[in-house]
């Protein structure tokens, strides 16, 4: 994928790409590169791991795009949280350690036709429609703290308290969906998921 | 700087979680490339900010929020997750087919849709007949 | 009781008599016979009083009694349930109630241990109500009601010994080949009323015979050869005789009451009654005349061939129904429905001791009875009763059969000289000569007949009891009309037309010479011819004399086929018919092959047909039909397997049509 880049970078005359262009594009690979091991490594821990990768690497080009104040909280929650998260998540699914022969599923063969022909059709959208536009970095800094926190509490209040909310009932969702209900735990379910976790550990 | 750039990388970005939502077998994967698919997204929402000089900020802002509705997603998808895989004992989702139409051989399809109900179906009506208990 | 309320009641009560019986027979069965035997009986006595009232036997015909009720206002051709009740169909009537009572008092005695006796004796009832219908009845719908009534009780009848495969097939036959007939009758019915737009007979008799200038009828030919058809089928006519003899592997009793008195006679009485219409046609009449002929002449060679001595007599019917269609082909009806009447009465009376006779010999061929000595000591009423009808069968004088014949001998003699208005002299020669050959081929067959069964040599007659006293007593009944209804030939013409029926000296002379002559003919053949009797034994006899007259009879009808290769024929070289037929016997056996002829023509095609017919149902139609019912499943086995219930498949058909929708949409926005 990068030799496209390369060439939608320098098929339009770019012939003296500045610094940040050139770090921008570096990174990029980078983050495309470890989101494509994210995707295709058989070892489930180490798909979070590059993944980890990726987002840095994101959070990184938003820093070169001036977005400071993103490119922090990208790593706070990303890197910091979620992929955690992720982590757990596996451990607590008994995530085989080491390399999984079955991480892949049958209809991979489609899964990338339709990814590489989405691809392809969206790079060909973007790059037809933006050849001739140009970000202009040297006119300030658009995404330092401060400008981010004064849009953020003098134009975004309202959605913002909203998304505490949300995210106040997502928490409260995770917990009901997680916990071991008393009720859910009588004799009754564990008779009823008995079997049928030992059937799913018998398919394994 | 160009914005092809930023816009190119997104939409590669964007492709490869695609693949991984489609082709990965484990559950928790799958999360992982919708979240690389949502970042994709928060590129993008970031490169077109900066290059509008927006003086609301409404891409950075939606960014956070994005970046905010992720992590609940996250947190959701998890614990969905962690529910099926204790019910069922699995966290792969081609193993969960309940959707799918059970196959019998040789069967007048409407008898054995109205004879086999899922296990779902099963569940339900147990659970049901619990309640009244 | 006025007339009419009595010419009412005597259809209706032998109905009333069949429903009672139907309903109670199998929970009271006390009351089956009363209910089978008393209708009858009372309807006998109210047309005996129709007829005493009505009738013009006084001098000089009273005018018709006629009753009408409107049914059904068609809009059209009303249908009426009309009455009319003129001296034919008080005497056939009497003739109808007469025998039906006879035969449901033998039926008693002969069939007194059937365990199907309560619907039989019901059968019987509705059909004697169905021909008194017929016979009273003024309007043709009413009529053809009647009509079909008795030919699906004739099927059920002679179907009784359903266990057996002769009297199955035997009852399919008569039903179908019947129904043959009615279908062209039904159209003719309709094509007549809509001639003369009326289904009334007397209003049909009345146009056509007032005198008004021209054939008031538009396609008087069509019409009668219409009619024919089903007049040919249930009078057992050629070409449709052929179910006739077939029909008697049902009881002796029905044998005597639907194929000799009354059923069969119902075609030549509707002749009777249409006969103007047929008259208007001197190629109908014509038609009439070669049928009668040549059914006339074939089923007397028949007779003379068969081995069932009830087979003979229905070859003798469909004989002697050639006569009385002879006579209607020559435009008198009176000696038709007079020879009706007297053959009505002897033929029952030798059906009905007939069926004596079978019982008593244990068998109901003649080879076997041939080969018996001593039968008329055994049962002397049925000896002499049936000897006394053999005789009027061969129109010997003074006896009944002798005086119709000659009427209708006479008539034919009237028309050959060219003395009969709109009859063409070659029609009554037909039926002239063909009469005489018949003449004396009957009274052939009527000598074998009597000297087979009550003259043969051999061992004595095994003694099996007494005859019920019921039956003996029909007999004797019955012999009374044999023997003396000719003489009335006098007063007859009054309740008729009025055409004397007296016999003429020449066919008098020539009928009885005939008919002598046949007979000594037979009687030489069977002296030279008995001798081998001994020579060859022959002969299978019912396993269960001690039984009832039905049962022995339906062991005999069960075993003759097996025992004689044929359902019909006897290889007794000791048979006189055999003799004189020579190579004909073969042939005459058999109908002339005439069933082997349909069953080429007819049987073998529909067969054929119906194979075809049930090759492309199966192969053709159902093909479709699993077709339709196998292209959804296809379709739908095909949309299951899309159903695997795996997410990422269907997100990823999601995605793909999109990522196709899209494609499009970028394309026409660019004007692509």
């Amino acid at each position: 994928m990068s030799p496209a880049v390369h060439l939608a970078a320098t098929g339009h005359g770019f012939l003296s790409p500045t610094g940040v262009e050139i770090a921008f594009l570096l990174v990029g690979i980078a983050t495309f590169g470890a989101a494509i091991v994210t995707v295709t490594t058989k070892q489930l821990v180490h798909a979070a791991l590059w993944l980890v990768v990726a987002l840095g690497g994101l959070a990184v080009e938003y820093l070169l795009l001036t977005a400071e104040f993103i490119a922090w909280v990208q790593v706070l929650i990303y890197v910091g949280s979620v992929v955690v998260l992720l982590l757990f998540g596996l451990m607590l699914t008994k995530a085989p350690i080491g390399r999984s022969p079955d991480a892949d599923s049958g209809n991979r063969p489609a899964a990338l036709a339709v990814a590489v022909a989405a691809a392809g059709v969206l790079v060909w959208v973007v790059v037809d429609a933006f050849r001739t536009t140009w970000i202009e970095l040297d006119k300030g800094v658009q995404g330092s703290t401060a400008v981010s926190g004064e849009s953020l509490f003098r134009h975004w209040v309202l959605p913002f308290e909203a998304l505490s909310v949300l995210l106040l009932a997502a928490l409260v969702g995770a917990i009901v969906l997680s916990r071991k209900s008393g009720h859910d735990s009588g004799p009754g379910v564990g008779h009823e998921s008995g079997p049928r976790a030992g059937h799913g550990k018998e398919m394994r | 700087m160009h914005l092809a750039y930023p816009a190119v990388l997104a939409v590669l970005l964007f492709c490869t979680g695609l693949y991984g939502v489609l082709a990965r077998r484990n559950a928790i994967l799958m999360l992982m490339s919708v979240e690389l698919m949502l970042n994709a997204v928060n590129l993008n929402l970031v490169a077109f900010d900066v290059w509008l000089r927006d003086t609301l900020h409404a891409g950075q802002a939606l960014t956070l929020f994005t970046i905010a509705i992720a992590a609940a997603e996250i947190g959701i998808g998890l614990a969905i997750v962690l529910l099926v895989y204790r019910n069922r004992g699995t966290s792969d989702v081609d193993r969960l087919r309940d959707l799918a139409d059970p196959p019998s051989a040789g069967q007048d399809p409407m008898d054995d849709s109205m004879a086999a109900p899922t296990d779902n179906d099963a569940d339900q009506a147990r659970r049901a007949r619990r309640q009244t208990a | 009781m006025t007339t009419t309320t009595a010419a009412v009641l005597v259809p209706l009560l032998p109905f009333l008599g069949a429903v009672a019986g139907l309903l109670l027979g199998r929970r009271a069965p006390g009351f089956v016979r009363p209910l089978a035997v008393l209708p009858t009986l009372a309807a006998a006595g109210l047309a005996v009083l129709v007829a005493v009232r009505q009738g013009g036997g006084a001098g000089g015909g009273t005018a018709p009694l006629t009753a009408v009720t409107r049914l059904a206002d068609t809009g059209s051709v009303p249908v009426d349930l009309a009455l009319q009740v003129d001296g034919f169909a008080a005497l056939v009537a009497v003739l109808v109630a007469v025998v039906a009572c006879c035969v449901q008092i033998y039926s008693t005695g002969y069939l007194r241990d059937d365990p199907r006796y309560p619907s039989y004796a019901a059968l019987v009832s509705l059909f004697t109500a169905a021909m008194l219908l017929v016979v009273y009845s003024d309007d043709l719908i009413v009529l053809l009601v009647g009509w079909e009534i008795m030919g699906i009780c004739s099927y059920f009848l002679v179907g009784h010994y359903w266990e057996t495969a002769a009297a199955r097939s035997a009852s399919l036959k008569a039903f179908l080949v019947t129904k043959l007939g009615d279908v062209p009758f039904l159209i003719g019915i309709f094509a007549l009323a809509g001639d003369t737009g009326t289904f009334r007979i007397s209003e049909i008799h009345t146009r056509l015979t007032s005198g008004t200038a021209g054939a008031p009828l538009d396609h008087p030919t069509l019409i009668a050869l219409l009619l024919l058809a089903g007049v040919a089928g249930k009078s057992a006519q050629f070409p449709l005789h052929t179910w006739l003899p077939d029909a008697m592997a049902g009881p002796t009793p029905v044998s005597a009451l639907i194929h000799a008195a009354t059923m069969v006679a119902a075609g030549v009485y509707v002749v009777a009654r249409l006969l103007p219409v047929f008259a208007s046609s001197a190629a109908a009449l014509a038609v009439l005349a070669a049928m009668a002929a040549v059914t006339m002449v074939g089923s007397a060679l028949a007779a003379l061939a068969q081995d069932d001595i009830k087979r003979v007599l229905a070859y003798s019917t469909v004989g002697q129904l050639g006569y009385m269609t002879g006579a209607l082909a020559v435009d008198d009806r009176g000696a038709a429905v007079f020879h009706l009447i007297t053959h009505g009465a002897f033929k029952a009376l030798l059906f009905l001791g007939a069926g004596v006779v079978i019982h008593a010999a244990g068998s109901n061929s003649l080879a076997a009875m041939s080969r018996m000595s001593g039968l008329a000591r055994r049962i002397p009423d049925a000896f002499w009763t049936m000897t006394v009808a053999l005789l009027a069968l061969a129109a010997i004088p003074p006896f009944a059969g002798f005086f119709s014949k000659e009427a209708v001998l006479g008539a034919a003699e009237h028309a050959a000289t060219g003395h009969t208005s709109g009859v063409p002299e070659g029609v009554g020669w037909t039926v002239l000569l063909a009469g005489l050959l018949t003449a004396l081929l009957t009274a052939g067959y009527a000598a074998r007949l009597w000297l087979l069964a009550f003259r043969g040599q051999g061992e004595p007659v095994p003694d099996h009891g007494k005859q019920p006293v019921a039956m003996n007593v029909v007999l004797w009944v019955l012999f009374l009309p044999t023997a003396a209804l000719g003489l009335a030939y006098g007063t007859l013409p009054d309740w008729f037309d009025g055409e004397s029926l007296t016999p003429t000296l020449t066919t008098s002379v020539l009928g009885t010479g005939l008919a002598l002559g046949g007979a000594l003919v037979m009687y030489g053949a069977w002296r030279h011819s008995s001798a081998s009797a001994r020579r060859v034994p022959l002969g299978a006899v019912a396993a269960h004399p001690e039984a009832a007259d039905a049962v022995s009879e339906a062991e005999a009808i069960a075993t003759h086929e097996a025992a004689y290769g044929s359902i019909a024929g006897a290889s007794d070289p000791a048979d006189p018919g055999r003799l004189l037929l020579g190579p004909l016997h073969r042939h005459a056996a058999v109908g002339f092959h005439l069933d082997a002829v349909y069953s080429a023509l007819f049987v073998r095609p529909v067969r054929a047909a119906a194979r075809l017919v049930h090759f492309l149902d199966r192969e053709v139609v159902e093909t479709y039909v699993r077709g339709a019912g196998g292209a959804p499943r296809l379709l739908g086995a095909a949309v299951r397997r899309a159903q695997t219930g795996n997410v990422q498949t269907y997100l990823g058909a999601l995605l793909a049509g999109s990522l196709v929708l899209a494609v499009a949409a970028v394309l026409v926005a660019a004007g692509a």
